[in-house]
C-alpha cells in the first residue's frame, strides 16, 4: 500500500501527537539528570523538582519586595498589553482592509502606501517609540500594533477582493446601497477571516511584546525572563518559557473555538 | 411594464469586436432565450444589460429611458454558481432583499416588519419547494437548491426583469426539469421579463416566448477580431406561450420527456429532498 494512503486511527493518531512532547521531556530529564549527577549545583539544565518549587515560589508565595505574586502580575501585566494591542490593530485592520477590498478609490488612496510601510522593520522604530511615548504602557502597545497591522489590513484586503464578484452584484440587484453592502455582505463574511488573520498574528505579536518588555519594564514575562537571565536562572526561564507557549497556545485554541461558535458557516463556505 | 430595446449595440474590448450592431427589441413579459456557440458574446451581451458593462456604442434603453450604469433593483440576476450569500441562511437570504429595501441604514428589520418579511419570505420558499429547508445554509444545499432559492431571492424584490446566465447549466436532467417547472410557474405568476443565456437548446425552445442565436458570421482565425457576433437566427415559438396563461399541453410534453429521460425518477420538486 502506498504510504500516502495510510491513514491512522483515533489511537494511533493520539500516539503519534504525544510522542514528540514524550520524546522532548525525557531527553530532558535524562541530560539533566546526567549533568547533575556530575555537578550537583549545575544550573543550566535543572531537575524538575526544582522547577516546581520555583514556581510555586513564583507563583504562591508573595514576592517580599512588591507584595504581588509575581507570576500572575507578570502574567495580567504582558496579557493585557497583548489584549489591548491586538483589539487597536483589529478593528483598525478590519475598518481599513475592508474600506481598501471594496472601494477601489481607498485601494488606490492606501494601498501603496501600507505596501511601502509595511516593510518598515518595527523593532527599528523601538527606539523613536520610547522617545516620542516614554517608557510606559503606550509605546508597547503601540510597537505591537505596528508590528501586526499591515498585515492584518492586507490580509483583509485581499480576503474582501477574493469575494465572488456575483455576490456584490447580486446585491446591487437586491437594491444595496454601498453602506449596506459593506453592512450587510462584507464585513459579515471578514469577520471570521479577520480571525484567521488574528491567529497568524499571535506569533509576532508575543515576539513584540517580549521585546519592549525585555528593553524596557518592570512588569511582564518577558522581562521576568530578562531579569531572570542575569542570574542564570534557567529553574524560572524554562517554566515560564512553557508559560508563555501555553498562553499562545491557548489563545489560538479559544479563537478557533469563537470562530466555530460565532460563524458556523464558515467552515462549510470555505470548503466549496 | 418593461419593454428592453437595443439600438446598434456594439461591444469592443480593445481591439477585439465582440457584438457587432445588435438591434433587439423584447416586449413587455417576453421569456428570451439567448443561445449561441462558446465565447460568441452571450454573457457580454447580458452584462450590458444587467449594468456591469457599458456598450460601446448604441443604446440600450428599458421602458423607453437609457439603462443606469450599475446594477440596480429594477434587474434582478441569478448566475451559474455565487448568486446566494454563504453567510445567510435560507430563510436569511431571501428576507435580504426586504430588509435592503426598507431599512437603509442598519438593513435590518425589527418587530411587525421583521414577522411580515419573514411570513412572506417563506410563503415564496414554500412556492420554490425549499420549505423546510429555512434554516439552512446555502453550503449545505444541492446544487439545485440553491438554484431555487437563488429565483426566490431575485423575485422577491420584484425586478422588473430577469437576467439568467447558464443558471441551471450545473444541474443534472432530472432536476432541470424539476427546476424549469418552477421556472415557467415563477414566470406566469410574477410581473417578469426573463432574459435567459444557456446552452441547452432543448431548455430554450421548452421555456422561452422567443429564441435568440448569436453568432460570429466570420469566425476565420484572422477575422475573429474585427467581426463580432451578430443575431443569427430570431425564432417566435409556435404555439405562442402567453405570460400569465400556462398551457397544460406543453407541460405534459415536458412531463414525457422527463419521465423517458429517467426511467424511475419520482417527479416533481420534492425529487430534491434535504439529506
Ligand atoms: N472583460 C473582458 N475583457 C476582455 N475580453 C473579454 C472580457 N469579457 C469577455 N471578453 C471576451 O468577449 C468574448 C465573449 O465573451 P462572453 O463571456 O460574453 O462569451 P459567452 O458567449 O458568454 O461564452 P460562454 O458560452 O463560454 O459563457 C470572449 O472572446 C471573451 O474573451
Ligand atoms: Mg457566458
Amino acid at each position: 500500500m502506498r504510504i500516502i494512503n495510510i491513514k491512522p486511527d483515533r489511537s494511533a493518531h493520539l500516539l503519534l501527537a504525544a510522542l514528540p512532547f514524550v520524546l522532548v521531556a525525557l531527553t530532558y530529564v535524562i541530560a539533566s539528570a546526567l549533568r547533575l549527577s556530575e555537578n550537583p549545583a549545575d544550573k543550566l539544565l535543572p531537575a524538575f523538582s526544582t522547577m516546581i518549587d520555583s514556581i510555586r515560589h513564583m507563583a504562591f508565595e508573595e514576592d517580599t519586595r512588591t507584595g504581588s505574586y509575581l507570576l500572575w502580575s507578570d502574567t495580567f501585566a504582558s496579557a493585557s498589553r497583548l489584549f489591548w494591542a491586538l483589539c487597536i490593530s483589529t478593528s483598525v485592520a478590519l475598518i481599513v482592509g475592508v474600506l481598501m477590498g471594496l472601494l477601489p478609490l481607498m485601494g488606490a488612496f492606501v494601498g501603496p502606501f501600507i505596501a511601502v510601510a509595511s516593510m518598515v522593520p518595527p523593532l527599528a522604530l523601538l527606539p523613536i517609540l520610547f522617545i516620542v511615548m516614554g517608557l510606559g504602557e503606550a509605546s508597547k502597545i503601540a510597537l505591537i500594533v505596528i508590528g501586526t497591522l499591515p498585515f492584518l489590513i492586507r490580509d483583509l484586503a485581499l480576503r474582501v477582493a477574493e469575494l465572488p464578484r456575483e455576490q456584490l452584484i447580486k446585491a446591487q440587484t437586491l437594491g444595496a446601497s454601498t453602506w449596506q453592502i459593506t453592512l450587510r455582505i462584507v464585513v459579515p463574511q471578514m469577520l471570521p477571516r479577520l480571525i484567521d488573520g488574528v491567529r497568524f498574528s499571535l506569533g509576532p505579536a508575543w515576539l513584540f511584546l517580549i521585546a519592549a518588555e525585555a528593553i524596557a519594564s518592570d512588569s511582564g514575562l518577558g522581562y521576568r525572563i530578562f531579569l531572570m537571565r542575569r542570574y542564570l536562572a534557567m529553574d524560572v526561564i524554562i517554566p515560564y518559557v512553557a508559560w508563555i507557549t501555553l498562553l499562545a497556545y491557548f489563545s489560538d485554541t479559544l479563537l478557533v473555538w469563537i470562530q466555530k461558535r460565532a460563524f458556523p458557516w464558515f467552515s462549510d463556505a470555505r470548503a466549496t | 411594464m418593461s419593454v428592453i430595446s437595443f439600438s446598434h449595440v456594439w461591444k469592443e474590448y480593445g481591439d477585439q469586436i465582440v457584438l457587432e450592431d445588435i438591434s433587439l427589441d423584447i416586449e413587455d413579459r417576453a421569456f428570451v432565450a439567448l443561445v449561441g456557440p462558446s465565447g460568441c458574446g452571450k454573457t457580454t451581451f447580458l452584462r450590458m444589460l444587467l449594468g456591469q458593462d457599458v456598450a460601446t456604442r448604441g443604446a440600450i434603453l428599458l421602458d423607453g429611458l437609457p439603462l443606469h450604469g450599475e446594477p440596480d433593483a429594477d434587474r434582478g440576476v441569478v448566475f451559474q454558481r455565487y448568486s446566494v450569500f454563504p453567510h445567510l441562511t435560507v430563510l436569511g437570504n431571501v428576507m435580504l432583499a426586504r430588509e435592503l429595501e426598507l431599512s437603509p441604514f442598519l438593513g435590518r428589520l425589527m418587530g411587525a416588519a421583521k414577522k411580515d418579511a419573514e411570513a412572506d419570505s417563506l410563503k415564496l420558499l414554500d412556492a420554490v419547494g425549499l420549505s423546510g429547508a429555512q434554516a439552512l445554509y446555502p453550503a449545505s444545499l444541492s446544487g439545485g437548491m440553491q438554484q431555487r432559492l437563488a429565483l426566490a431571492q431575485a423575485i422577491m424584490r420584484k425586478p422588473k426583469v430577469l437576467l439568467l446566465d447558464e443558471p441551471f447549466g450545473a444541474l443534472d436532467p432530472g432536476i432541470k426539469a424539476d427546476i424549469h417547472t418552477l421556472m415557467r410557474k415563477l414566470w406566469h405568476e410574477s410581473n417578469l421579463t426573463v432574459v435567459m443565456v444557456t446552452h441547452d437548446l432543448s431548455e430554450a425552445f421548452r421555456l422561452a416566448t422567443r429564441v435568440v442565436a448569436l453568432e460570429r458570421r466570420r469566425d476565420r482565425p484572422e477575422e475573429r477580431e474585427r467581426y463580432g457576433a451578430t443575431i443569427a437566427k430570431d425564432i417566435q415559438i409556435w404555439p405562442r406561450r402567453i405570460a400569465g396563461t400556462p398551457q397544460p399541453r406543453s407541460s405534459s410534453r415536458d412531463d414525457l420527456a422527463k419521465s423517458g429521460a429517467i426511467p424511475g425518477r419520482p417527479g416533481l420538486a420534492m425529487s430534491e429532498q434535504i439529506t
